[in-house]
């Protein structure tokens, strides 16, 4: 019952609270933003398209082929809806998906589901969508192009969403980084590639069947911040990959471990006064490094955000 | 994979099942909260958390252990979280030095309560589904200041998922009348399936896509302005707040059974 | 001029340059129930989306008296009940109550009022007390009558409807002529359905590619076999 198309559904308990809040904050606001782009993207069909669409993402998942050993692979989707709408309706298709999955069959949790968002939404549709961008801006607006573009996008999504969930684990103190990480981007690195083929499998229909889907996709509004989301979503990653877990300290987890008040386990720790308990997340160091990240990351997306709206306006005034 | 799309929505006449949507996912929020704040090892509050969830599950009148059958904790992350027995540093509990390998008591104590986590708000989730008709939930948390346009977004998803996976089972099972294992020759490449496997999304594509512009002329048709209208109302009634503070009460007294001892 | 469709010389091409419809020009009068027929691609159901504005061609539509243009068209979409041949693509909300309460609440009547309507066009396509009842879980046939219940809801004065009784069996066909006899609204019907067209229809208009080729009473246009066979279509 709990088996993800890809192991990226991080289940409830997987993630510490205070990381799942910030996963939440983070994941209200791209939600917010994506609801207005895709109002002003598609008008009234905004709630019928992203719906049905919704409903595609959910039922192509399920789609499955063989790969070796009774072993399946299935396509996420993130990178695909990203290129046929755009990255803003794509977050916003895959956001649906999430929370279905999440509500009605517990693929997910419900307290992490902000970081589910995030890396599975958010992720995968700016990363797969700039990729597949830079490559066709690159070679050209070919068809040759656009399955080059398509795989590598889809494939990169996957990993990066993969190496980001490594992280919120390990700073949640579940898994080590030095093994969750190469552990989650080696697997994904493989199912990337099924991701890949399987979307330039997509693609290729379109271009041969209705090639308008795949030029509105890339003339979809978020393309210019999306290069920029996804670099200030990278640098926010590296960030928080290197701050707590910093070298500095040569054992990392012992540090985690010494945090999360493993050392002396739950008998000392009755003794406590109310205020140290209730709010561990405000005094835990580890986590204001995060929301520091975090905001970090925000001030540098509502820069680029702002210096996108300014530039389209001053395009528009010059009409 | 989810190709089983049962309704999980279990009906029976029961006070919870009665509940205005809201209290129950707000208890349930609240739960998996409490859930994610109580300490490593603090079995005894794990303990009375699960009794919580065999009690709810026994007033819905859908049997104590049924979210407990329901449950199998996801393989992938159990491996993310295997490493810890191995690696948190404390006394030991069993050593293998052949291994170089030593497994210690607060890296069990750790993993074990990771697990049990998981394994209760699993079935907290589980319960909330399964009481709770999926439009009510869906329109209910409309009211807890989830913008329209999502809900109405999620709500069109719920009515279509059904109707789409079918056409993508219809897409399955034609690939598979056209995929005859013939001893001697070889299958396929990767290379191949994957691709044809593509084909099949980006035609389920289209066919989601033409249906969306045809339900949304039906919906023109109708009269619809771009603007949702909210159908269901919801009461709260006396009985949902006594179960709101009820709840609320039980769970923060179950986290407080953490101070005892 | 109520309960009227009054078709003029409409012509409409698609985005990639295709013509669907070559200057066809209609008249339908109160009350008649009028078959549409023709070919695979003749521009019948195109024909029906010209009726509400979900489609706009070069020329003119009147519904009910009122010309079809951007402002009337809230109004003429109330007048005429157009039922699309997928019901997957009419039913499209969690339950049959708000299917059918859709064009109602749209139209901005009280709740009671608009509790009134539904129960009325359940009953009037025979599910009543379905309101509860979850799309999914219907049968191609209820399915294909709470579709219809949807438009009686907005108590229109026209039928449009596109291909009912494709994909019923035996038994949900009957009851949906049944159901078709007994509306007292005006009626367009697209259909395939030859046997249908005899015992229902008073008028048959024969359309094929774009044009209107043939158009009188029923009994008629049926009996030149080399017409029908010259349009595609069969004696039933």
């Amino acid at each position: 019952m709990l088996l993800s198309p890809t192991p990226l559904h991080i289940p409830d308990g997987f993630l510490s609270i205070g990381v799942s809040i910030v996963g939440w904050f983070l994941a209200v606001i791209f939600i917010g933003i994506a609801l207005r782009q895709t109002k002003d993207q598609l008008g009234e069909r905004q709630v019928p398209l992203m719906g049905i669409l919704a409903a595609f993402i959910f039922a192509a998942q399920a789609i499955n082929f063989p790969v070796a050993a009774g072993t399946s692979g299935h396509l996420l989707g993130g990178t695909l809806a990203a290129i046929v709408l755009g990255p803003w309706a794509g977050t916003l298709v895959m956001t649906a998906v999430i929370a279905v999955q999440a509500l009605l069959f517990q693929d997910g949790g419900l307290l992490v589901m902000g970081w589910n968002i995030m890396n599975m939404g958010v992720i995968t549709a700016f990363t797969g969508f700039a990729v597949y961008m830079l490559v066709v801006r690159f070679l050209g607006s070919t068809t040759r192009s656009r399955l080059i573009g398509g795989f590598i996008g889809a494939w990169v999504s996957v990993v990066i969403s993969a190496i980001a969930a490594a992280i919120e684990l390990a700073i949640s103190g579940t898994s080590p980084l030095h093994l969750g990480l190469p552990a989650m981007a080696g697997v994904h690195a493989l199912i990337g590639l099924g991701e890949g083929v399987i979307t330039v499998g997509a693609i290729g229909l379109l271009q041969a069947s209705r090639p308008q889907v795949l030029t509105s996709g890339e003339t979809a509004p978020g393309r210019r911040s999306a290069v920029f989301t996804l670099i200030g979503l990278l640098v926010a990653l590296g960030v928080s990959a290197f701050s707590p877990l910093a070298s500095a300290h040569p054992d990392g987890l012992e540090f985690i471990a010494e945090l999360q008040g493993f050392l002396g386990l739950a008998k000392e720790s009755s003794y406590e006064l109310m205020p140290d308990y209730t709010l561990p997340f405000l005094s835990d160091p580890v986590l204001t490094t995060i929301l520091a990240v975090a905001v970090g990351t925000l001030v540098v997306f509502g820069l680029v955000w702002f210096i996108a709206r300014t530039s389209v306006q001053r395009g528009t005034i010059g009409e | 994979m989810h190709i089983d799309l049962t309704d999980q929505y279990r009906h029976s006449e029961s006070l919870i099942h009665h509940l205005d949507p809201r209290v129950k996912v707000v208890v349930t929020l609240f739960f998996i909260l409490a859930v994610g704040l109580i300490r490593d090892g603090s079995w005894i509050t794990f303990g009375a958390l699960f009794l919580g969830i065999l009690g709810y599950a026994a007033a819905s009148r859908l049997g104590m252990f049924y979210a407990v059958r329901r449950s199998i904790i996801a393989i992938p992350f159990l491996l993310a979280a295997a490493p810890l027995p191995f690696i948190i540093p404390g006394p030991a509990l069993i050593s293998f030095p052949a291994l170089n390998l030593t497994i210690t008591e607060p890296g069990t104590i750790r993993f074990v309560s990771i697990m049990i986590r998981t394994f209760i708000a699993v079935q907290a989730g589980i319960l909330l589904s399964a009481t709770t008709p999926f439009p009510d939930l869906v329109w209910g948390m409309c009211s807890l200041r989830i913008p329209r346009p999502l809900v109405a977004v999620i709500a069109f998803m719920y009515r279509y998922i059904f109707v789409l996976a079918d056409e993508a089972i219809r897409l399955m099972r034609a690939r598979a009348a056209r995929s005859p294992e013939i001893p001697g020759k070889g299958k396929p490449s990767f290379i191949w399936r994957g691709r044809v496997t593509g084909s099949m999304v980006g035609s389920l594509f289209l066919r989601s896509l033409d249906r969306s512009e045809r339900v949304y002329g039906a919906m023109a048709s109708r009269g619809y302005d771009g603007e949702m209208r909210t159908y269901s109302t919801f009461h709260m009634c006396g009985s949902d707040w006594v179960s709101l503070i009820v709840f609320s009460l039980l769970i923060l007294g179950s986290l407080s059974l953490m101070f005892l001892r | 001029m109520h309960h009227t469709l009054d078709i003029q010389n409409l012509h409409f091409s698609y985005p990639d340059g295709r013509k669907a419809l070559r200057g066809v020009s209609l008249f339908i009068n109160p009350g008649e129930k009028t078959a549409l027929v023709g070919p695979n691609g003749s521009g019948k159901s195109t024909l029906l989306l010209h009726l509400n504005g979900i489609l706009r061609g070069e020329g003119e539509v009147h519904v009910c008296g009122k010309e079809l243009t951007e402002d009337s068209l809230r109004q003429i979409r109330a007048s005429v009940g157009l039922v699309f041949q997928d019901p997957d693509d009419q039913l499209f909300s969690q339950s049959v109550y708000e299917d059918v309460a859709f064009g109602p609440l749209y139209m901005d009547l009280p709740k009671d009022e608009v509790a009134q309507k539904v129960r009325q066009a359940l009953e009037a396509v025979g599910m009543a007390g379905s309101e509860p009842r979850v799309p999914h879980h219907l049968s191609e046939g209820e399915k294909k009558r709470v579709a219809i219940a949807t438009v009686l809801s907005m108590d229109p004065e026209v039928l449009a409807l596109d291909e009912p009784t494709a994909g019923l069996d035996p038994r949900g066909r009957r009851e949906l002529i049944q159901l078709l006899r007994g509306l007292p609204q005006t009626m367009l019907v697209a259909t395939h359905d030859m046997r249908m067209v005899a015992e229902l229809f008073d008028r048959t208009v024969i359309i094929d590619e774009g044009k209107v080729v043939a158009d009188g009473p029923t009994a008629q246009v049926l009996a030149e076999p080399h017409l029908l066979e010259m349009h595609g279509l069969e004696a039933p």
